[in-house]
């Protein structure tokens, strides 16, 4: 029938590799565990290829998976962990150590799965063993007492035993069992069973989950991930510096990158302007133009939500978008310090976007401004300044001018995002009612001059930056198939309906004015406990019997009913 | 009819199917409490003789595990003939109320979509993920009533239903309105009714595991009183048999909701197959559990309770991962607009 899948050597080897007891076929019958290490080793290879175990480790597993779920995680969403850090200093050293905040990667969780697939391969491997016989081995020989069977039924038919045997051979095969006949004096035996694949099945499926633990890891050893804003106009080419964050595989060398570059044409988005989604995004899409390498023709490309860009073995995914208002900052001199876009990032879904401005080469005094940027400008009493509606239909910035040293000399990097206060002071509020810092407040095209003749600033514009995933993720297409392959096992092994059919027929006692009377006994197996063979073998002792028209005459009337067929 | 009318239409037919489905379990109610009146054939003995209601042909493949008042109609008394009669069409109007209700249901589905401009399939949120899950639950159960007998559920099903409905309407009700950009995608549609198929099977699976354990304790303990509901349904052997089937099929289908068509939108939507988001480590878990019970199921010891038991774990999870993580970690998953 089906030879078992490919890959049995490699599993085979992994089986010696990870289990550590180099030995082991299948043990003989449990004896209590000697002292001896081999016995011992053998013993605790037993234990742990025990269903029992699986299942303990597969509810292991599942248990294991929840914090990952409640802990904000590392390599996920690194600022959450920082969050729930900062909230809570106490437990942090506690759960750092328990690897509570990268969960995947701990070395308990991998503990878990680690044995779990030990343990499926050294439960896999000898039942392959088994099954490569199996799937040769001919349908084994009639039981001596079919009644036995937990279905059974027999009747008498018209013709010769050997036409008989003929005729149930003839109907096994055609229910696509696998059939043996015995022929004997006075009549003979036929062996059928089916279902081969179901075991099959099972296999696949056990190894395919191997196969997508392969094509998982690969991905996670040799990938990367990493993500860069760019706002609309500007360039990105593939290279560790432009990214804003980068999550490489452990086996990733910065020569894996691909030299693919490309420009952020523009971007567009829509929001819904009425009902009771209004202000939900609607659609958001950019244009960009790309170069696989350097010299290639550039090609141009629409990146939306679940349209990204694969070019070669990189793909380029939109995954947020937002706002970078264009400045103009004038020291105390008089000349422009600072003059562009600055990227602000949005906090909440009417894209009221957080940010600062860093002047360093404002003269005499350093400058920096912190705030917000709010893209359709309302305001209460209660509330403060706040965004309406997610579009830049009325933007204003409402920030916080400071001045003296932003401390970039110290050589300790600095977040763009975050600014370091330490060496920075405010300017006092005219009214202290309104807080202890003068805010200002910028329309577009409005300049704002700073107290003591410090300086300025003017708000020229705004423009939208991108928020840009590039990522390499090798062996995805080994995973997807590896899922594929054993959702094909699964079904194999669950729907496939392994059964065994013994066919005996024999003389009838002798009647002699009678036509010659032979005796089928049918009997059936189902080995997987599935429910519904009583159907199987109906069906089975109809063909067998209705078959028999093909071969002669059946004026005859029928045999007396007999006790069993009351099954029927 | 205007964009608007198919919305009004739907919450309209959302409303009329709960009102049929109620009256479907009140009717499945008053069958029950009738049967209390006719005496308990004993189990099995008349299993094979009798023929099943609404199995027109054919030998039961169940055939140990056949609804209860059709055994009492072959054994009882012919005082009871009358009874026997009110019972079976008290059943039946229950099942074809049930059938009522479901059309009422689909409709409700279908004016969804169409209430929502532009036209999209109907499970774009929490609300409509809910319409359509037991959608799925009483499809399943309807189209394997006949095949498996399932009639003794009747009551079950249609209460879960009207309780499942409710509180859709009740605590999850929005309006119908336009898709956010990450679900614009025919994914939506592979992944959502894959997942609403394998969940409508684990659900009247879990159903069916409830009466089981129930049963299994009571025939175990010998307190099966002999007028009671429990006596009434198929043995505990063919009930377990029942779920398991369920179960059975709704694995393969979780499996390629979860591990396939999700992974692959999610590479197209996040830019990465695994995110290790709290609905996708939870679907996960959901899938490890059924997958114990599979194995628990095939092995000897573990058979019977304690397989049942992990697969009303298993069912559970879904259940959490369905409705707790939207509610306890909101933003916190990438799949929050499933508000």
């Amino acid at each position: 029938m089906t030879p078992p899948p490919p890959g049995t050597t490699d599993v085979a080897s992994a089986e010696t590799e990870a289990g550590g007891s180099a030995s082991t076929p299948p043990t003989p019958p449990s004896a209590p565990p000697a002292l001896s290490p081999v016995e011992l080793s053998r013993w605790a290879w037993r234990q742990l290829t025990s269903m029992r175990t699986a299942l303990v480790l597969l509810f292991l597993l599942a248990l294991a998976a929840v914090p990952g779920s409640v802990v904000p995680q590392q390599n996920i969403d690194a600022a959450k962990v920082l969050a729930w850090q900062r909230a809570h200093p106490s437990l942090t050293p506690v759960y750092e150590r328990l690897g509570l905040f990268s969960v995947y990667g701990s070395p308990w969780f991998s503990a878990i799965y680690i044995l779990l697939m030990v343990s499926l391969v050294g439960c896999v491997v000898p039942r392959l063993r088994i099954y490569w016989r199996a799937a040769r081995a001919r349908p084994p020989a009639v039981p001596r007492r079919l009644s036995r069977l937990p279905e059974f039924r027999t009747f008498e038919v018209e013709d010769g035993p050997a036409a008989a045997l003929a005729r149930a051979e003839a109907v096994l095969r055609r229910r696509r069992y696998r059939v043996v006949v015995r022929p004997a004096a006075d009549g003979g035996a036929v062996s059928a069973e089916k279902g081969y694949l179901r075991e099959a099945g099972n296999l696949l499926f056990h190894l395919s989950v191997l196969v997508v633990l392969v094509g998982f890891a690969y991905g996670q050893l040799f990938g990367y991930k990493g993500g860069v804003i760019t706002i609309v106009g500007q360039d990105f080419s593939n290279t560790l510096s432009q990214y804003d964050d980068f999550a490489p595989g452990r086996l990733f060398s910065p020569d894996d990158l691909d030299p693919l570059s490309f420009t952020v044409d523009d971007f567009r988005v829509s929001w819904l302007t009425s009902g009771p989604e209004m202000g939900q995004p609607e659609s958001f899409d950019a244009n960009i133009t790309y170069r696989t390498t350097p010299d290639a023709p550039a090609r141009h490309h629409d990146l939306a939500v679940n349209h990204p860009l694969s070019a070669g073995s990189t793909d380029v995914f939109l995954v947020g978008h937002g706002y970078a208002p264009v400045v103009t900052v004038r020291g105390g001199d008089g000349k422009v310090a600072y003059q562009g876009p600055v990227v602000f990032l949005p906090e909440d879904s009417s894209f009221m976007s957080a940010g600062v401005i860093k002047v360093p080469d404002a003269a005499p005094q350093q400058l920096a401004f912190q705030g917000f940027f709010l893209p359709t400008y309302g305001f209460t009493m209660s509330r403060g300044p706040f965004s309406q509606f997610p579009d830049a239909l009325d933007p204003v910035l409402s920030l916080v001018p400071y001045h003296g040293n932003l401390g970039l000399d110290s050589g300790q990097p600095q977040s763009v995002y975050a600014l370091d206060t330490s060496h920075l002071s405010t300017y006092p509020n005219a009214d202290p009612r309104l807080g202890p810092s003068k805010r200002v407040k910028l329309s577009l095209g409005q300049t704002v001059a700073l107290p003591r003749g410090q300086g300025s600033i003017r708000f020229d514009g705004v423009q939208r930056w991108v928020k840009l995933q590039v990522s390499h993720t090798p062996g995805k297409e080994v995973a997807l198939a590896g899922v594929l392959l054993g959702i094909l096992g699964l079904m194999g092994s669950l729907f496939i309906r392994p059964r065994r059919a013994w066919v005996r027929v024999s003389r009838a006692p002798s009647a002699p004015e009678g036509p010659r009377r032979t005796v089928m006994e049918l009997g059936g197996l189902d080995r997987s406990s599935g429910g519904d063979l009583a159907e199987e073998v109906d069906e089975l002792e109809r063909l067998l019997k209705t078959a028999r028209t093909t071969d002669g005459p059946a004026d005859v009337p029928d045999v007396p009913a007999d006790p069993e067929k009351e099954h029927a | 009819m205007s964009t608007a009318d198919f919305a009004a239409f739907s919450d309209n037919a959302v409303m009329f199917a709960s009102l049929v489905y109620i009256l479907a379990f009140l009717s499945h109610l008053t069958e029950w409490v009738l049967l209390r009146s006719l005496p308990v054939p004993e189990q099995g003995a008349l299993a094979r003789a009798s023929v099943p209601v609404g199995a027109s042909s054919g030998p039961s493949e169940l055939s140990e595990g056949q609804p209860g008042e059709t055994d009492a109609r072959v054994r009882a008394p012919d005082t009871s003939q009358e009874q026997e009669l009110r019972v079976e069409r008290f059943g039946r109007i229950g099942v074809a109320l049930t059938v009522v209700g479901c059309a009422l249901h689909l409709a409700a589905l279908v004016t969804r979509g169409l209430g929502s401009d532009p036209i999209r399939v109907p499970w774009g949120n929490m609300y409509e993920f809910t319409l359509a899950g037991t959608f799925g639950v009483s499809v399943m159960y309807l189209a394997l009533m006949k095949r498996h007998h399932l009639r003794w559920m009747g009551a079950l099903v249609t209460g879960f239903l009207v309780v499942v409905l409710m509180l859709d309407v009740l605590v999850l009700y929005q309006d119908a309105g336009p898709l956010v950009p990450a679900l614009h995608s025919y994914w939506l549609a592979v992944h959502v009714l894959a997942a609403v198929i394998a969940s409508g099977a684990f659900s009247v699976g879990a159903l069916a595991l409830v009466l089981f354990l129930a049963k299994d304790r009571a025939e175990r303990r010998g307190t099966l009183r002999p007028r009671g509901y429990l006596s009434r349904l198929p043995e505990a052997v063919a009930l377990e048999r029942v779920a398991y089937r369920l179960n059975a099929f709704g694995f393969p289908i979780w499996t390629f909701a979860a591990l396939v068509a999700g992974p692959i939108w999610a590479e197209y939507a996040w830019g990465s197959y695994w995110n290790w988001d709290p609905k996708e480590v939870w679907a996960f878990i959901t899938w490890v559990i059924y997958a114990a019970y599979l194995h628990a199921r095939a092995t000897a010891g573990w058979r019977g309770k304690a397989a049942s038991v992990i697969a009303l774990v298993a069912f559970a999870s879904l259940l959490f991962n369905f409705v707790g993580i939207n509610y306890f970690f909101g933003g916190g998953s990438l799949h929050s607009y499933a508000r």
